[in-house]
């Protein structure tokens, strides 16, 4: 079960309290979380990732483990410990402003 | 018993201010969409339970709501209230894609600020405007500049192409808010005919339903770019128009307002004794369309209003004669703006005039002008008003 840590205004949006899980089949990655979250809570589409490119929005920000996963491949593996549910997925917006 | 329900789209949600006909005493609903921009709100004339909202978030994107019951909830179209998922239905979250037609209108390069050319790129709905006959066609106002049309209630939205595609687009540029197409008003005497407005390209005109467009800005006079009298490239920062008298518009210009009696194809300059004649918002009273209001704003560098005091014009002539509305307003130390598609007018008589400021106050005059209070004083800054006469 994968744990995935949403901004507010998306936890809002999508009606969820806290923290969301997922089934999501292996390998675990950015791309296929992603799709699982999107396809269980559409109304999310297009706020993490743009519609057509599916790429990630510029003022987010993935974080696991106490890494910024930002940059790397969509499909590139997540960290063992997010893939077994031990540390959860951060999906974050980018401090800007005051 | 007839009532208004004002829309105010604001920094950090929306609000709803509702009110019996004598517009004396107002309840607040709100924020609504708290935390997110909302840019616009605008309910349907055929159904006023209909109202349709753009959320928007430079972090998050895109967001198309909708009321189907004057306000009091809200869903994202194709996801029925209340539910997350519906078995069966319609794929969600498809209310809020919104991609250009390449196929019919290929993507080209618009102006940057700096003059070098720089891509198309979608950012948020700027304006959103229901159809005068069928409470789910709605048309949305989009940046960077295209026009879009939904006839499932927004739940599905497609390009009307010819407007990008017009062939003028690399003259297009943004102005200090973005490329955005800001305006859209509709003829109620054909169907086939609307008007746009996009800062900063100028006006355009239909008369084929959207298929095709032509730029209306002869007489537009803009020092901002090489050739003053450009066909394109003006900044045009919100368009009115009485429904009784289609045709005859008026435009607050980025400098100057004008107007025009032959549906756009020329335009005359009517600031006449406006102490500055820089602003965005402007509209017509509902009754008189001889009467129109602007709210002077002192520069495109200085974003408030003059002298410290918050003045709406009026004039009763059309144009070039005008009277400044101060009863009730602040008249020292005041620094607020309005923007353009924070004014609007109510049907009741006497008509009722409605603005928003960027220092969060929603003013009301019930009696077309001559005196105005606040409906609420701190809101956050204040995007949008739109205004429902009930029945």
């Amino acid at each position: 079960m994968i744990r995935i840590i949403l901004p507010t205004h998306l936890r809002n949006l999508a009606h969820v309290g806290g923290e969301v899980t997922l089934e999501v089949p292996a390998p675990v990655t950015p791309r296929a979380v992603l799709d699982a979250l999107e396809a269980k809570y559409p109304m999310l589409r297009g706020t993490i990732r743009d519609h057509g490119t599916l790429q990630r929005r510029a003022f987010l920000r993935y974080f696991a483990c106490e890494e910024d996963l930002s940059h790397e491949s969509p499909d590139a593996p997540l960290p063992e410990a997010v893939a077994s549910g031990k540390e959860p997925f951060i999906v974050i917006g980018a401090i800007a402003g005051g | 018993m007839s009532g208004v329900r004002v829309l105010a789209g604001t920094r950090k949600g929306a609000f709803i201010l509702s009110s019996d006909g004598k517009r004396e005493k107002w309840d607040v609903s709100g924020p609504h969409f708290s935390g997110w921009e909302i840019y616009h709100l605008k309910g349907s004339p055929v159904d006023p339970n209909r109202i349709y909202a753009s959320q928007t978030s430079g972090w998050f994107g895109q967001i198309i709501q909708r009321s189907d019951d004057g306000g009091k909830t809200w869903h994202q179209p194709g996801t029925p209230p209340g539910e997350q998922t519906a078995p069966g239905g319609a794929p969600k979250g498809e209310s809020n894609k919104f991609v250009y037609d390449a196929a019919a209108a290929p993507l080209t390069t618009h102006q940057w600020y700096d003059g070098t050319q720089h891509p198309w790129e979608f950012k948020r709905v700027w304006h959103l405007e229901p159809s005068l006959t069928d409470p789910n066609t709605v048309y949305a106002g989009i940046e960077d500049a295209a026009i879009f049309k939904s006839i499932d209630g927004g739940q599905n939205w497609k390009e009307l192409p010819g407007l990008r595609g017009h062939g003028t687009g690399p003259k297009w540029q943004p102005g200090a808010g973005g490329m955005c197409l800001h305006t859209i008003v509709l003829d109620p005497s054909n169907p086939q005919r609307m008007w746009i407005a996009i800062s900063a390209a100028g006006a355009f005109r239909t008369d084929d339903g959207g298929k095709t467009w032509k730029p209306i800005n002869r007489g537009l006079k803009s020092q901002y770019i090489p050739d003053p009298d450009a066909e394109v490239g003006h900044c045009v920062h919100h368009i009115a128009m009485n429904p009784k008298r289609p045709g005859v518009l008026f435009m607050q210009k980025h400098w100057d307002v004008m107007r025009s009696d032959d549906a756009g194809d020329n335009w005359k300059e009517v600031s006449g004794n406006l102490p500055t004649d820089f602003g965005f918002a402007i509209d017509v009273h509902a009754h008189e369309p001889e009467t129109i209001y602007v709210v002077p704003i002192t520069s495109d560098g200085l974003h408030y209003v003059m002298d410290g005091k918050l003045r709406v014009y009026r004039s009763r002539t059309g144009g070039n004669e005008w009277e400044p509305l101060t009863k009730g307003l602040p008249q020292k130390d005041c620094y607020v703006n309005v923007l353009r598609d924070a004014m609007a007018v109510d049907t009741l008589d006497k008509c009722g005039i409605y603005f928003g400021t960027s220092g969060g106050q929603v003013y009301a005059s019930a009696d077309a002008g001559d005196s105005w209070n606040p409906i609420v004083r701190d809101l956050p800054a204040v995007l949008s008003v739109e205004v429902q006469t009930l029945s």
